[in-house]
């Protein structure tokens, strides 16, 4: 079966089943959503929900994309039982959705991938994207070197410091990196210059945002793109447990793992979903990255959702060890899971993230990214309090490799 | 009646365009800010366009987006740009429009906010992240306070748009040139003249044309086509050049740039 044929099928299920199909056309997730940009990008942000619509129905686009996940990404990723995690914490059994094994080491060539085969359907020859750990744009710049296609990617010097292997990388991928001075330097400010880039360059580029946040239609696209992560668990846990799990535990910032996983199950009411936001340094203002937790309804970079914000509407600095979490708002559909009450969002910090970093390194060989780690620092304190017949899912969203300059720092060791 | 309708008819009798410099507020401070608009109405401005600092803006370039980061620095909020306008009204009528990041509009609640921007003294809002399609809440709460909500059009907007748009748009339509005029080219391009003479097919608004506009040769020629013309970043970076001269040096200086942009937009020959 063809990926997206898979999830025209989920939705058209959906609809059937619930009446609340979202987003509802003009990309809303209950109230959460919307388009909120300049004038200027509406006409492109029309272009491409008709263009992504029609690829979608599309049989050829589908098994293109197919082909590049299975043959180029590596997919489907193992879903791994982490035994000695699992005996360590004895509680829950514990497993862990191996998205760091994917090319590029993250979950977010699945979206690239999709977005760079759409560009070409749309006749766009640049592509431009923003990042923040360097992940989504190692996944764009490489995406766009497999198809010879121009790349700038936006990211902020203080990102760029701290994640200075994946600007190599990039730059070795042919893309042009150029460094964000702006604001706090980091990936809101590296949104504001690509969305700015867009402006005036959206005749002939596209703009592939790494996250399920933004104008519509990317929460719905970038979401599309990512919910084979899911696919796939629930598959691959059926074959090892012939069950659901009962929880699924992934980390948010902008949160598209989180709702690539989390998605194919939300139908299935008795699977608990949980997303860990950064917790930083502690909840004073500019110390964490929680927007679920600690922000407020509020519009950024193009729609209506969590937003970590002042009594004014000003952005408030953040904080998170993890680049790729350290984001002041968060996905759309995110919002509305929290408000219904579907999804709990929870938050670690900085420091139990190193924790569960350290944890998952030396019980199982396997590095990960400090985003996933946080997924890992709640599990830690979770999984003991419950029985050891249920089962846990955690998304390791990306491999740590990344981070061994950032953790190193941390522990006082220079390299 | 609303005094930018008041201003516009006005100017229509006339047969002028409209000079409409953009500051933003409390850049270098809130106290220099008032006085330039005073004297940008002096020198022969019809309106003026106030920006409300925001964060993260998207639809400005970055001579606009550093002013902001500028005036929040000096601690700006909304209510001290609200307080700004009540003083300028104690010396000018000139009508105010502020230009305001959805964000910020949200926070605080359209009807709140129409509310207390008119009892400031403003005028209008352009918001240059909300399309029309979000706008509905805050084009009602301007109606009921005869508050203008005025609308952008882009060199991309298709015709469909268009049709919603003008159909929406209060006060006059504000046509984006992004693409057009650059740098010292002394004709504008033909699709902006003929864009605008589209848009004013299907509407009665004022079409006033901005973003790229920076000389007075260019405000010369936008004024030829369009029914006002709006300069902004040209605007700042006098401001940006002279902040650090102390206030009257400052309002002198960037008051003359303006003077010869009101001259040479009001030069339709």
């Amino acid at each position: 079966m063809n990926m997206l044929t898979t999830i025209v099928k989920d939705t058209r299920l959906k609809e059937k089943t619930c009446k609340q199909f979202l987003p509802d056309k003009s990309g809303h997730f209950g109230k959460y959503g919307g388009k909120f940009v300049p004038e200027t990008l509406m006409p492109a942000l029309e272009q491409l929900e008709k263009e992504y619509l029609k690829a979608k129905e599309d049989p050829k686009f589908n098994e293109e994309l197919k082909y590049y996940l299975e043959q180029y990404v590596g997919r489907p990723s193992p879903l791994y039982y982490a035994k000695r995690l699992t005996e360590k914490l004895s509680g829950a059994k514990i497993y862990l959705k191996r998205e760091d094994l994917n090319h590029t080491g993250a979950h977010k060539i699945n979206n690239t991938m999709g977005q760079v085969l759409l560009a070409i359907r749309m006749g766009k020859e640049r592509i431009i994207a923003e990042t923040g750990a360097g992940q989504h744009g190692v996944a764009t710049a490489t995406a766009a070197a497999m198809f010879g296609m121009s790349c700038d990617v936006y990211m902020g010097e203080e990102d760029i410091r701290r994640q200075s292997l994946n600007v190599f990388k990039m730059k070795l991928l042919g893309a042009n990196v150029v460094p964000v001075k702006t604001g706090s330097k980091t990936l809101k400010d590296a949104t504001n210059e690509a969305l700015r880039d867009w402006m005036s360059s959206v005749m002939y580029t596209h703009y592939i945002i790494g996250s399920v946040v933004g104008p519509h239609p990317y929460p719905m696209m970038v979401r599309d793109f990512q919910i084979v992560i899911g696919q796939e668990v629930k598959e691959q846990i059926q074959k090892a447990e012939g069950q659901l799990p009962d929880y699924i535990i992934a980390c948010v910032g902008g949160g598209s793992n989180a709702i690539g996983i989390f998605y194919p199950f939300i139908e299935d009411k008795d699977v608990k979903l949980i997303g860990v936001e950064a917790g930083g340094l502690g909840f004073d203002v500019g110390q964490h990255a929680a927007s679920l937790s600690r922000g407020e309804k509020g519009v950024l970079h193009g729609s209506l959702s969590y937003v970590l914000q002042d009594d004014d509407g000003q952005t408030s600095q953040v904080h998170s060890i993890s680049a790729g979490l350290d984001y002041p708002g968060v996905g759309p559909e995110h919002s509305y899971l929290k408000d219904t009450g579907r999804a709990e969002y929870v938050s670690v910090t900085d420091d139990e993230a190193v924790d569960a970093f350290n944890l998952c390194t030396r019980l199982e060989g396997i590095i990960p990214a400090l985003e996933a780690s946080h997924a890992i620092a709640y599990t830690v304190k979770f999984a003991p309090t419950i029985d050891k017949d249920k089962i846990i899912v955690i998304n390791i969203s990306g491999s740590g490799d990344k981070d061994s300059f950032e953790v190193a720092k941390k522990m006082g060791i220079e390299l | 009646m609303n005094r930018i309708d008041a201003k516009f008819n006005e100017l229509r009798e006339r047969n002028e365009p409209a000079f409409i410099p953009f500051i933003t507020a409390g850049d270098p401070s809130l106290d220099a800010t008032r006085k330039l608009i005073v004297e940008f109405d002096r020198k022969g401005s019809d309106m003026i366009e106030l920006g409300v600092p925001y964060s993260d803006p998207i639809a400005d370039g970055p001579v606009i987006q550093s002013s902001y980061y500028r005036a929040l620095s000096g601690g700006v909020k909304l209510s001290n740009i609200l307080e700004l306008v009540k003083d300028v009204r104690k010396k000018s009528e000139i009508p105010i429009v502020s230009m305001i990041s959805q964000s910020i509009l949200f926070k605080n609640g359209c009807e709140n906010f129409v509310k207390s921007a008119v009892k400031a003294g403003f005028d209008g809002a352009t918001i240059p992240d909300l399309p029309v399609e979000e706008a509905e809440e805050i084009m009602e709460a301007g109606k009921k306070e005869g508050f203008k909500i005025i609308c952008f059009i882009a060199p991309t907007t298709t015709s469909h748009r268009m049709e919603l748009i003008v159909k929406k748009s209060q006060g006059f339509l504000y046509y984006i040139s992004v693409v057009g005029i650059t740098g010292v080219r002394s004709e504008l391009s033909a699709d902006i003249t003929e864009n605008i003479q589209n848009i004013k097919k299907s509407t009665n608004l004022p079409v006033a044309l901005g973003f790229g506009i920076s000389t007075p040769e260019q405000a010369r020629m936008a004024g030829k086509v369009a029914d006002g013309v709006i300069v902004g970043s040209a605007i700042m970076r006098e401001i940006e050049k002279y902040s650090s001269q102390g206030d009257d040096v400052l309002v002198d200086k960037v008051g003359k740039f303006v003077g010869k942009l009101v001259n040479s937009t009001k030069n339709r020959n």
